[in-house]
């Protein structure tokens, strides 16, 4: 059997259609095995797996150390509180020393766009990136294929808007490309101030600031979450002004068409990005990509770490 | 050194007076003594009485030059000596075959006092091969808030005011610091960045911070800044000198500045010359990470025709030393500045002079003549009775830039792994021999 064609998951442009079907193919067969009472396989037993959490995360980290507990993967949480970067080591440093512990996968989390590569550099073990900076976070774009395909069937030609801040999302940066590359089309929604120089680069067959006029079109209305922290540099004037250009509430809600899905990475701020009408809506798939979550993340383990013959 | 040095074959190229062909030189007691063909020593063995030793050097091939002027190097000395010292980079310098540079304030303490200058003047006597020019800042401690002791650091050798490594951000500042460095004659650079519209840019804002996730630094923030000091120059009648221009739209404003006969002139590194921000990929490399940022290919492209067509007065590397541990680090907390000294003058021969685009007589005086004009010093020439300051380039050996190569503290050049052509083979400064066949003379 084909395994991938890359030894890191740095990018998801290391990701070839082939490597991308056999990830969300594989996930299909572990979704099968949560669904079960007893959801433990042995498949990682053995390996040693260290989770580098160099920034908040209670999602991804929590989906991560799942998937590494159901298939009894050894794993270790490093996270900047707890480590040694508080004393001023570097990250090349941690590195290496955590390669000279043996471990066999290390997914980071980090602030700073690169850090993975960096982290590759330094290490024997493979590498997933967890999110670096506002560059990448390719395993919620898995994630977010997954619930996709599950939901359509394929990729193909659907429509497909990311709304909001684009310009500072790790997310875009991997799922706005792979949707492109899979042969969806890409809209993205947001004001100037929150849009890269080049929304082409990262998948965008157009832009628009319109959410209105695009929404009756829609097969898939993904919403960004505002960052918090960012509104420090006032890229709009007030959350109240967002939700109102581009929330969607009961009225936007019905402007979509029957079959469209909304999606959100999570957490979602109620009231900003989606009101609880939209959370609590069979529309949405909100719970859904959570689910497919743990099984990407088990997925991609396996296919890296799993088919080793020793 | 020998009493009397005879270069045999040479090029010899100095646009001052019109001169660029193979020729014999001379040197005696330090001094250009006989400049022309065919320039029969005596019989070698026919040593008139007590007369010291001749040498003779035969540089067929290679290329006699006045020596070349730097006018943008950061020693880090005082206050950051673990990346580089007066002694360690103006031996790079000499290696790079520059007789002069000229070095930045940036250092800590500031060099925005006669003390400081005087620190750096009197330390480069003692250790420098070279002659260390030194740059007075423009504020105190550079921080654009009010002025630094100009008259005090002119007194004391400063030639020219600047805060570099950073823009001064209020107008009315910067208004006030060339009204008041005008009375000096010094010139005053300007290194132009709004921090407001840079904000905290890593990388040109365009394709490369959209790829890899950095903010992006903007070329109008350059641009913005270049117009405002040039609507100044135009107020005040001070010369005013752009540093490091990496943009179309930049020099389009200087070229323009220029055509009203404003006293604006403008400098441009060899890496916004031969990089741009497509060669920043995924592999995050940081010794790429400059300020201002690498451009698009369509800049690095404009400023090697402005160069080529005379649109921009002078070459000069921006030589900015980092420790190793600086460097290797994420992007965005890596350091900006690549090195240059060393690698400049074999790139603008592979990439620009030898395939034709770029005289040897146009290099001169982007890189010897007008520096020394801009700044006002003393033109060197290449003349009988001249002192000898002399740069000679063996274009023939063909190198690979590699980290372990550097006579600089630093290794963070933005060109490592660069194949290049040519080399400085000699170095001659006040007549003395200060770098032969490539090596420091002790």
């Amino acid at each position: 059997m084909a395994g991938l064609s890359c030894t890191n998951l740095l990018s998801m442009r290391d990701l070839d259609r082939q490597d991308i079907n056999l990830i969300l193919d594989t996930a299909e067969t572990f979704a099968e095995v949560n669904a079960r009472t007893i959801k433990k396989l042995p498949t990682l037993r053995g390996r040693t797996i260290v989770n580098m959490f160099m920034e908040n995360s209670t999602r991804t980290r929590s989906s991560f150390e799942l998937a590494q507990k159901r298939l009894s993967a050894d794993s270790l949480n490093f996270s900047a509180a707890s480590s040694s970067t508080q004393k001023g080591e570097s990250l090349q440093d941690t590195a290496q020393t955590l390669s000279a512990m043996h471990c066999d996968l290390v997914v980071i989390r980090h602030r700073y766009a690169g850090s993975p590569y960096l982290i590759s550099q330094n290490m024997q073990a493979k590498v997933i990136n967890a999110g670096d900076g506002k560059h990448e976070h390719p395993t919620q774009a898995l994630l977010d294929l997954m619930a996709i395909r599950r939901h359509f069937g394929h990729f193909d030609g659907l429509k497909c808007a990311i709304v909001g801040d684009i310009a500072h999302s790790r997310v875009v940066g991997s799922l706005g490309y792979a949707l492109h590359y899979l042969g969806a089309e890409v809209i993205f929604v947001a004001p100037q101030t929150l849009l890269p120089a080049r929304p082409d680069l990262l998948g965008a067959d157009r832009v628009t600031s319109d959410l209105d006029s695009l929404l009756p079109e829609l097969d898939v209305c993904y919403m960004l979450r505002i960052q918090q922290e960012r509104i420090e540099s006032s890229p709009f004037p007030s959350l109240r002004e967002y939700a109102m250009l581009y929330g969607i509430d009961r009225r936007r809600l019905a402007l979509l068409d029957q079959a469209a899905v909304i999606m959100h990475p999570g957490p979602v701020n109620r009231g900003v990005e989606l009101s609880s009408e939209a959370v609590d809506n069979a529309r949405n798939l909100l719970l859904e990509q959570v689910a497919d979550g743990v099984c990407v993340r088990m997925a991609l383990m396996y296919l890296m770490l799993g088919e080793v013959g020793d | 050194m020998p009493t009397k040095l005879f270069l045999q074959n040479a090029r010899v190229v100095d646009p001052q007076s019109g001169l660029d062909e193979v020729l014999d030189l001379i040197i005696c007691h330090g001094r250009i003594v006989a400049l022309g063909q065919d320039l029969k020593p005596k019989d070698p063995t026919e040593s008139s009485s007590g007369a010291a030793p001749c040498e003779y050097y035969d540089l067929a091939g290679q290329v006699i030059m006045p020596g070349l002027f730097d006018m943008h190097v950061h020693l880090r000395e005082p206050g950051y000596e673990y990346k580089g010292d007066i002694a360690s980079e103006s031996k790079a310098a000499l290696k790079g075959g520059f007789t002069d540079i000229l070095a930045m304030p940036n250092t800590s303490p500031a060099c925005d006092n006669g003390e400081v200058v005087k620190f750096v003047i009197d330390k480069a006597a003692e250790v420098a091969p070279i002659r260390v020019h030194v740059c007075g800042a423009l504020t105190k401690g550079e921080q654009g808030e009010a002025l630094a002791e100009m008259g005090d650091m002119f007194a004391s050798g400063a030639c020219a005011f600047s805060d570099d490594g950073r823009g001064v951000q209020d107008a009315g500042q910067m208004r006030r610091a060339m009204d008041y460095a005008r009375q000096f004659g010094c010139p005053v650079l300007s290194h132009c960045q709004d921090e407001g519209l840079a904000g905290v840019g890593q990388v040109n804002e365009g394709a490369c911070s959209t790829l890899l996730g950095l903010a992006g630094w903007p070329a109008a923030a350059e641009e913005i800044q270049i117009g405002r000091d040039i609507a100044l120059c135009r107020l005040t009648g001070e010369a005013l000198h752009v540093q490091h221009v990496s943009s179309a739209h930049g020099l389009a404003l200087v070229g323009a500045a220029k055509a009203e006969g404003l006293p604006v002139t403008c400098e441009v590194t060899p890496h916004h010359l031969f990089l741009c921000e497509e060669d920043i990929d995924k592999t995050y490399p940081t010794n790429l990470k400059v300020n201002p940022p690498l451009r698009t290919r369509a800049d690095m492209e404009a400023l090697q025709e402005a160069l080529c067509s005379g649109q921009i007065d002078c070459i000069a590397t921006d030589h900015a030393p980092h420790a190793q541990h600086e460097k290797q680090m994420e992007f965005e907390l890596a350091p900006f500045g690549t090195t240059g000294l060393e690698t400049a003058l074999s790139l603008l021969y592979t990439e620009l002079i030898e395939p034709g685009r770029l005289s040897w007589a146009s290099l001169v005086n982007h890189y010897a003549v007008r520096p020394r004009q801009i700044l006002g010093q003393a033109p060197l020439r290449i003349a009988e009775g001249e002192p000898a300051n002399l740069t000679v380039f063996n274009p023939r050996p063909t190198w690979t830039v590699s980290r372990t190569d550097f006579v600089s503290k630093a290794s963070n050049s933005a060109f490592l792994g660069r194949q290049l052509k040519g080399q400085v083979s000699q170095v001659f400064v006040d007549g003395q021999w200060r770098l032969r066949d490539g090596l420091p003379c002790a």
